[in-house]
Parts: C-alpha cells; sequence; structure tokens
C-alpha cells in the first residue's frame, strides 16, 4: 500500500492559520459587545462559519483582522441584543474634532481601579465601547478601524474622541460616587 | 499655535497617527508646555486602564475546541456554500464519530477527512431540490452525459434482475477534481457512488473495503485507476452487492 501524502492545501491551511490565532482576541471582544457567555459563544461561533463560507470572496492583501472583526460586528448588530442597541449618535462626517471642554484630570483617573474602569466601559453606548476597544485593546490604528467599523477615518477620530470623553465623565460620576459614599 | 489646537493632535499623538515630523513637533512642545504634558498624562492613563481593563474575558476550552473542528472540518469541504451552515452540526458528530473508529495514524486521518466530504456531498445532494442534473434510469443516458465534464470514462452495471434502480448523475468535486456522483435507490435507500480518478493525492492509497462513515455505510476500492466510493444508509449488504455490481462492470 502507498503511503498517504498530504497535498498542502493554500486556500484552506491560510484560513486555519489566520483565523485561529485571532480566536481569543474575537471572543474577548463579541463578550464585550454582548455582556453575555453564551450569546458571546454563539457570535464567536457564527463569525468563524460565515468567514469560512466567505473566505473564497476574501481579497488576499487585504486586513483579515479587520475583515473577522467586521463580520463579527455585523452578526452582533443582525442579533437579538445586537438589534437592540441605538446606534444613534448624531456624529460626525467632516465634522472635524470637538474642541476639548474638560481639563485633565490626572489624579481623577489615577484613583479608577480596573474594576471601575470596566464598569464604566460597560456603561458606554456600543459604538464608544467597540471602538475603545479595538483602538487601546487590539491596537488598531485607525485606517483599520475604519475597515472593521466601515466608516472613513475623519469619522474614527471624532467618535474615538467622544468615546473617550463619554469614558470620562463616566469614570468621574464613578469616583465621586463613591467619595459620596464613603 | 495656541494650545488648543496642540490638544487636538495629542489623541493622534498617543494612537501613532501622526507622521514622524509631526510627532517631533509634537515632542518638542510637550517638553516645554507643562499644560499639554498634563494632558497627555492623562490621556495616557485612560488608554493604559482601558488597555488593562479591556482584556477580561477568556473563552473556555470547549468553545475552542468547537470553533478548532469547525474550522478544520469546514475549510475542507467543497459542498455548496448555502448547505454549510446548516451541516455544521452534522459535520461535527461526523467527525467525532470518525474520531472512534479502528483506523490509525494518517490514514485514519485522511479517510476520516474524506469520508466526511463525501458524507456531506451525499445529504446535500439528496436535500437538494435538483439533486441529480442527469435525470435517468438508463445507464446508456447517464453514462455519455458525463463526457466532457469528467477527464476519465467508466462502465455502469446493468441492473435488470436486481434491486437497484439509477436515479442519476451529476459532477462532483472531491479537493477541486471533479468526478461522477451517481445515485442510486434499493427500497427507498438512496446511495452514492462516486467515482475519481486514482491519481489524485487526496483518495491515493487508501485502504479498501467496507467502513462505517456515522449512520452511513461505505464501500470504497480501486479499479482500472478510478477510486469508487459507495455510500448511503442503505444495509452494508445492499451496499456490498451494489459494489459488487459496479466492480463486474467496471
Amino acid at each position: 500500500m502507498r503511503v498517504f501524502e498530504e497535498r498542502p492545501r493554500p486556500s484552506a491551511l491560510s484560513f486555519e492559520d489566520l483565523a485561529l490565532p485571532l480566536f481569543d482576541q474575537l471572543y474577548n471582544f463579541a463578550r464585550w459587545l454582548t455582556q453575555d457567555k453564551a450569546e458571546a459563544e454563539d457570535l464567536v461561533q457564527e463569525t468563524y462559519v460565515k468567514a469560512l463560507r466567505g473566505f473564497s470572496s476574501f481579497q488576499p492583501g487585504t486586513n483579515f483582522r479587520a475583515w473577522m472583526y467586521r463580520i463579527l460586528r455585523n452578526s452582533f448588530l443582525s442579533s437579538r441584543t445586537g438589534l437592540k442597541t441605538t446606534v444613534l449618535l448624531d456624529e460626525e462626517e467632516n465634522e472635524g474634532l470637538p474642541v476639548e471642554t474638560a481639563t485633565p484630570e490626572s489624579l481623577l483617573i489615577e484613583r479608577a481601579n480596573r474594576e471601575m474602569v470596566q464598569r464604566a466601559l460597560e456603561g458606554l453606548a456600543v459604538p464608544f465601547r467597540e471602538i475603545l476597544l479595538l483602538c487601546e485593546v487590539e491596537e488598531m490604528s485607525y485606517q483599520e478601524i475604519g475597515e472593521t467599523l466601515a466608516i472613513p477615518v475623519g469619522t474614527v477620530m471624532s467618535r474615538l474622541f467622544r468615546a473617550r470623553q463619554a469614558l470620562r465623565v463616566a469614570l468621574r460620576e464613578r469616583i465621586e460616587g463613591e467619595r459620596r459614599g464613603v | 499655535m495656541a494650545c488648543d489646537e496642540w490638544r487636538v493632535k495629542l489623541d493622534l499623538y498617543l494612537d501613532g497617527e501622526l507622521t514622524p515630523n509631526e510627532a517631533m513637533t509634537v515632542g518638542a512642545h510637550l517638553r516645554e508646555c507643562p499644560g499639554c504634558a498634563a494632558a497627555v498624562l492623562e490621556r495616557v492613563q485612560i488608554k493604559r486602564s482601558v488597555q488593562i481593563a479591556g482584556k477580561r474575558y477568556a473563552p473556555d476550552a470547549t468553545l475552542r475546541m468547537r470553533i478548532t473542528k469547525t474550522v478544520t472540518a469546514r475549510s475542507r469541504g467543497r459542498i455548496a456554500t448555502r448547505w454549510r451552515f446548516a451541516l455544521i452540526p452534522a459535520l461535527v458528530l461526523l467527525v467525532a464519530a470518525f474520531l472512534l473508529s479502528a483506523y490509525e495514524g494518517r490514514e485514519r486521518a485522511a479517510r476520516q477527512r474524506i469520508y466526511s466530504e463525501l458524507a456531506d456531498l451525499h445529504v446535500a445532494t439528496l436535500a437538494s431540490s435538483t439533486p441529480v442534473d442527469v435525470v435517468s434510469t438508463d445507464r446508456h443516458t447517464v453514462k455519455p452525459w458525463f463526457q466532457g465534464k469528467i477527464p476519465f470514462t467508466f462502465n455502469l452495471p446493468e441492473l435488470s434482475g436486481t434491486d437497484f434502480s439509477l436515479v442519476g448523475g451529476r459532477v462532483a468535486y472531491l479537493e477541486q477534481s471533479p468526478g461522477a456522483h451517481l445515485i442510486y435507490q434499493i427500497r427507498k435507500h438512496e446511495i452514492s457512488v462516486f467515482i475519481f480518478p486514482e491519481r489524485e493525492a487526496e483518495v491515493r492509497g487508501l485502504s479498501s473495503g467496507p467502513a462505517r462513515a456515522a449512520s452511513f455505510n461505505a464501500q470504497t476500492w480501486t479499479q482500472d485507476g478510478l477510486r469508487y466510493f459507495v455510500i448511503g444508509d442503505a444495509a452494508s449488504a445492499d451496499i456490498l452487492g451494489l459494489s459488487k455490481l459496479l466492480q463486474d462492470a467496471g
């Protein structure tokens, strides 16, 4: 009997090679979006199935990570929880960057512990939460974020700015609330 | 430049979105301006705290296994895309069942993959509203239909005096290689017969004989440079019977 030789299949192998290393990050992101373990698991599963199905249409040389995140996010937005999250941002095109009004709050932020930041992130609107995660946790460039969220880079900048402002406000409220509570 | 204008650039500076020249200019300003330096400090703190707080959830091992199985199993399938989603649970079961089979080592892996693909093709074809492209019970119609569609020819058995009937045929692909897919019927059971050139690395060197793939019975053998697979939910005796007829005809 001849020994069976496995022939390398570039397209099949490369999907595995590209997609499996993203698993942990995608799950973290899914969990932040859904705020629910079972839903996040379904979302990740759905993302991989859709990505696998659509892999032939993926253009080599374009950003695979942004492509995967976009599939995950679109799946989330069409899910039951996703449909409930209203994406109402009266931004933002050609608006330029808003002028910063808050003063530096270094001392304030220093008091914020990890759990407090997590709570504040949870409380943010989904568009703010997701853009902060993509920028800070996934360390995506503005270009990549734009591809993931299907928005222009200018919108990435202004939404990110507003998201950070919203986070500052949320943290300040929490810290002051804690202080009053004590 | 007033500090307000600098402030606008601080986020871009920290996010690494400025050109090297712009970044140098901002850096120089920060060394001279305590106000902007404090603003940068605050931004770094927020960035860092989100970075730490954001890495919060880890998937558990069962999900990891499920996804790995989905990816490794499904990326090898080439069935019509609309069936892929629906067949995922079935495929996971098939793969799990194959894992229990008695075959060892690489051959087992090879068999597993091929049989799961063939089982997929079988199920997907039967579930289709147009399972066959040439509908005929006449082998003299079905066989010529394949001419020019696949790079080889084959003989089909005379079925008069048997319980088998020919339903029709279509072109099937196993890892991009075209082959013949014939559907037979016996006592309301559909049986798929696949014929591929044996030279294809995918099917080369498979040991011949009976097999079970989940709930399906299967047979495989080579003959005149062609690899035959017979697979279906009929009794193994029927699978064997059809295999014998095909072997005699070939």
